[in-house]
């Protein structure tokens, strides 16, 4: 056999040589990935089946909460009207009355009542949850929750308290440690063993 | 006997590496390929795990509505109330 042939067949050795190794590297990385998307295949079949149902529970959650929403709302208007009501609303969520209610439409072309800067969260349930309450029952106005052009001076009437009245007055609070403008040194006795009393002998 | 060696020189210098050339392009593919579909594969099995709750919104559903019905009750009976404490 001549070199020349020789060599052509180590040539055509060597080609072959690198193709089984690339393809066969080939088809192992192939193979990873078919494993790997058979997992993948597998787990969003799983989220599919899980999240069927969501929509359709979803959907009835938020119908039944439109329907409560609507009672609410509808309750909340008639029994203090559109005006005080929009007021109520944006007093406990400040803003709230810019969107309006739902089935009132006219409702956003209502200025609400700056009910909220004059009372709390709490005392605005209290009055409009019972006449017992103290802001209802002791206002000389009447209902106080109406008169939202009432002073705040009035609700604050209500509950005696030092905050209320005269902040300005206020105490300032003690200054302690070592830069506290009194400085007392320290008795010797506290912390030293107590003196025993002489025992009676009788 | 010229040819047969030009064909050799042919082969080896510039077939044999652009063979390898091409194969190990398409071996680096596939190769990046499988982090990938590993990196999908756990984000899907935690995807699929985070899901496990969702069968829970069919107990919220119910609890929903038997709310609002309650709801219902509470608010037909409070505008009941309010209208009698409003004619007294």
């Amino acid at each position: 056999m001549s070199a020349p042939a020789v060599v052509m067949i180590l040539a055509v050795l060597l080609i072959v040589l690198a193709l089984v190794f690339y393809l066969v590297s080939t088809i192992v990385a192939l193979r990873r990935i078919t494993a790997g998307l058979d997992v993948v295949i597998g787990e969003v079949g799983e989220i599919v089946r899980k999240s069927a149902p969501v929509n359709d529970v979803v959907t009835t959650i938020n119908e039944q909460l439109d329907a409560g929403v609507d009672l609410l709302e509808g309750l909340l208007v008639k029994k203090a009207g559109l005006t005080d009501a929009v007021g109520l609303v944006d007093g406990l969520y400040p803003g709230a009355a810019a969107a309006g209610f739902r089935n009132v439409p006219e409702s956003t072309e209502v200025t609400a009542p700056r009910i909220g800067e004059v009372y709390t969260r709490g005392t605005l349930t209290l009055a409009r949850l019972g006449r017992e309450a103290p802001i209802a029952a002791a206002s000389p106005a009447g209902e106080v929750l109406r008169n939202v052009e009432g002073g705040s001076t009035a609700a604050r009437g209500l509950y005696p308290s030092v905050r209320h009245t005269s902040p300005e007055h206020l105490p300032t609070s003690p200054v302690i440690g070592t830069g506290a403008p009194e400085q007392y040194e320290r008795r010797e006795d506290v912390g030293a063993p107590r003196k025993r009393l002489p025992t009676e002998r009788s | 006997m010229t040819l047969w060696w030009i064909g050799d020189a042919v082969l080896l210098l510039v077939v044999l590496p652009v063979v390898v050339y091409l194969l190990r392009g398409v071996l680096e593919a596939a190769k990046s390929i499988v982090p990938s579909v590993d990196g999908i594969a756990t984000v899907a099995t935690a995807g699929s795990k985070d899901l496990d709750a969702a069968e829970l919104l069919l107990t919220t559903r119910d609890q929903v509505t038997e709310t609002v019905a309650g709801l219902a009750d509470y608010g037909g009976s409070l505008d009941v109330i309010l209208d009698d404490a409003e004619r007294r």
